[in-house]
């Protein structure tokens, strides 16, 4: 099943067995269902708990931040993941702060689902990835789908805790089919996980064994899609062997899969669609950097899009964006 | 759905050693005209001991006293019960101190000792007690407002939402984000707008257009404006208000034109020195405690330094 529609049965296993969860959003409900329609059917089945919002996103963040006060496990959906800017006041004076500037007096269990990324052609303000923005924030987790996690798993996981979270959704996944790990292989990879107790794991998918790669790759959300494709073609047509690390968790990080990774094969290539700079892979090199330090052969390499808007042209924005060219420029150059 | 405050536990466990001091609260069975002034006189008393404490380098970080508007939060609570709930701003120890008699949780807090409300860690702007939160950016804690009201509506509860603004709020747009959903949705939030004529140094009328009224009124919501620092007419309106609230469904704004007698928060008051001596004539313990005779007056004054001098010599002794 595509991702779009497994990430809406996901929704609606919740809204079955959990009567607190409530979903806000803007243009969610039948027969719409969504910009991307994964709450399609979910508000017929449940009027009450399934609500479209005016055009607020602060409102939206903001209420569902009142019903978390009050016990209530509010999903919210931002239309696209570049108004997350609008909720920014939200996540980081409000939800984040209530339980621990309030001494654990209050939790507030918001969860906000938004689509992001680029190559649709959406220009500038519908096409971004502003995941950079919100890592590292206190109290704030930060997931990202991608077609390795399943979409139930990780909402179970964040409903049985009581933090914050922001799960982001790369729309060029939703309309790809799920290829979770099965009988230890994704596709042709070989397909490993490795997780914290009670966290979604890290998805470590490579050709031939860890031992005999060369590099590590960390991605994740639809770059890691692309960096799955490139890796598996490198490995067939050029005999260059890299791990491919797939976290759902990308704030805050668990670094010990990465750690194994790198430990074996001495260099980290990290990929993300976000724009270059104080980014999630910067920190990555300063992690891995400062833990590895004497097992590194060579600088970790970050490879991110471009500091520029996202321009509405296809092939501007090709030139623009991360793509599968550049992920396999990047690892042949650090393979080499 | 059953609907439980977060935390119900860690919240009751928080409640037990905060013994309310009738000597603070109020007398069993006192007369009402009592109540309102004592109430008032403690708040009073509590901000300017804790402006004092500051001046002596006593306290770290800052403050928002409400000198000039206690009669804003006494009146509010005369109407709220348990259940409900109550948002409040940077200048909260009104509000929280009329809800909860908490003087010593507050000072403690604000002295950043573990026996605090929140050990500390909020201080001054960023309480939380059953039933109160409060945060310090403006506006962002109203749709969290229509958000419980919106959990207690779903309930089938009959619980109401409360939450406390100023003029200056009115500049946040994620305000009339949120007064449109709580029409367009009827929910039970009270949106108590304390216009004390000025946003830290600046005035109202160089902050505001069109009419503040009918900002509230464009989205349908019934407004009762008052303007007044009299205890008895702003009880009777807040207690008006709250009932037409638990009846009917639908957010309402009470409108309270005040004054702020005290600094925005220390040492930062350029205003008209006359403007604001002509407010202190009609400031609310000189006008309600005209209602009551002079030794009463005296030995609730009496009672309330006391309890405050107990609370100020408990909370400095304590870690």
């Amino acid at each position: 099943m595509i991702f779009a529609r497994e990430l809406g049965a996901a929704l609606r296993a919740c809204l079955e067995k959990d009567p607190r969860v409530i979903l806000l959003g803007e243009d969610i409900v039948d027969p719409y269902g969504g910009a991307f329609k994964v709450t399609r059917g979910l508000s017929t089945d449940f009027p009450d708990r399934v609500r479209s919002t005016p055009i607020s996103e602060g409102a939206i963040v903001g209420l569902s931040a009142g019903l978390a006060l009050a016990g209530w496990r509010p999903i919210a959906e931002i239309m696209f993941g570049d108004f997350l800017t609008l909720t920014f006041d939200q996540v980081v004076n409000h939800i984040t702060k209530y339980e621990a500037m309030y001494a654990g007096q209050a939790t507030c269990p918001v969860i906000i689902r938004t689509p992001s990324g680029g190559h649709r052609g959406y220009g500038p303000t519908h096409s971004q990835s502003l995941e950079k923005h919100f890592v590292g924030v206190p109290h704030l987790k930060v997931l990202a789908a991608s077609l390795v996690h399943d979409p139930g798993s990780i909402l179970d996981g964040l409903l049985a805790k009581s933090a914050p979270a922001l799960y982001i959704e790369h729309k060029l996944l939703y309309p790809e089919n799920l290829t979770l790990p099965q009988h230890g292989r994704v596709g042709d990879l070989l397909a490993t996980t490795e997780s914290a107790l009670g966290e979604p794991p890290t998805v470590c998918l490579s050709a031939v064994p860890r031992e005999r790669c060369e590099l590590t790759v960390l991605a994740y959300g639809y770059q890691a899609t692309l960096a799955a494709r490139v890796v598996q073609r490198l490995a067939v047509e050029e005999e260059i062997f890299a791990e491919l690390l797939v976290p759902s968790q990308i704030s805050p990080m668990d670094w010990s899969p990465v750690e194994n990774s790198v430990r074996a094969t001495g260099a980290l290539l990290t990929v993300e669609e976000g724009t270059e700079g104080w980014s999630w892979g910067t920190e990555a090199a300063a992690v891995i950097s400062r833990t590895l330090f004497g097992r590194l052969r060579q600088p970790v390499e970050v490879v991110a899009s471009k500091p520029d808007i996202i321009p509405s042209s296809k092939q501007k924005e090709s030139n623009m964006l991360v793509g599968a060219e550049r992920i396999d420029a990047a690892i042949r150059k650090a393979a080499a | 759905v059953v609907l439980v405050a977060a935390n119900p536990h860690r919240e009751a466990e928080h409640m037990s050693p905060r013994a309310v001091d009738e000597r603070l609260l109020g007398r069993a069975h006192e007369p009402r005209n009592e109540r309102l002034y004592r109430r008032m006189r403690f708040i009073r008393r509590f901000e300017e001991t804790l402006l004092g404490l500051f001046e002596q380098g006593e306290l770290n970080g800052t403050t928002h006293a409400c000198i000039g508007q206690e009669a804003n939060c006494v009146a509010v609570m005369e109407h709220l019960r348990e259940g409900d709930h109550i948002f409040s701003n940077h200048r909260c120890h009104g509000h929280y101190l009329a809800h909860s008699g908490d003087a010593f949780g507050l000072l403690t807090e604000i002295m950043g000792k573990d026996a605090g409300i929140c050990r500390g860690l909020g201080g001054s702007q960023h309480i939380c007690a059953p039933g109160f939160k409060s945060n310090g950016v403006q506006g962002g804690i109203v749709p969290a407002a229509a958000g419980i009201a919106l959990a207690s509506k779903l309930a089938g509860a009959d619980a109401i939402s409360t939450v406390f603004i100023g003029d200056g709020t009115l500049g946040e747009g994620v305000v009339y984000e949120s007064l449109n959903v709580a029409a367009l949705w009827a929910l039970p939030l009270l949106v108590v707008c304390e216009d004390n004529a000025w946003a830290q140094s600046t005035p109202v009328s160089a902050n505001l257009a069109g009419s503040m009224r009918r900002r509230f009124g464009a989205f349908g919501i019934p407004v009762r404006e008052i303007d007044s620092t009299d205890v008895i007419e702003l009880d009777d309106a807040a207690g008006a208000e709250i009932a037409a609230l638990r009846e009917h469904s639908g957010p309402r704004v009470l409108l309270i034109h005040t004054y702020r007698l005290c600094h925005h928060s220390k040492n930062d008051d350029d205003r008209p020195a006359a403007e604001v001596e002509a407010r202190w004539l009609v400031e609310p313990l000189a006008l309600h405690g005209k209602r009551l005779t002079e030794s009463d007056r005296r030995a609730i004054d009496a009672d309330v330094e006391a309890g405050l001098a107990d609370v100020v010599a408990t909370a400095r002794a304590s870690s």
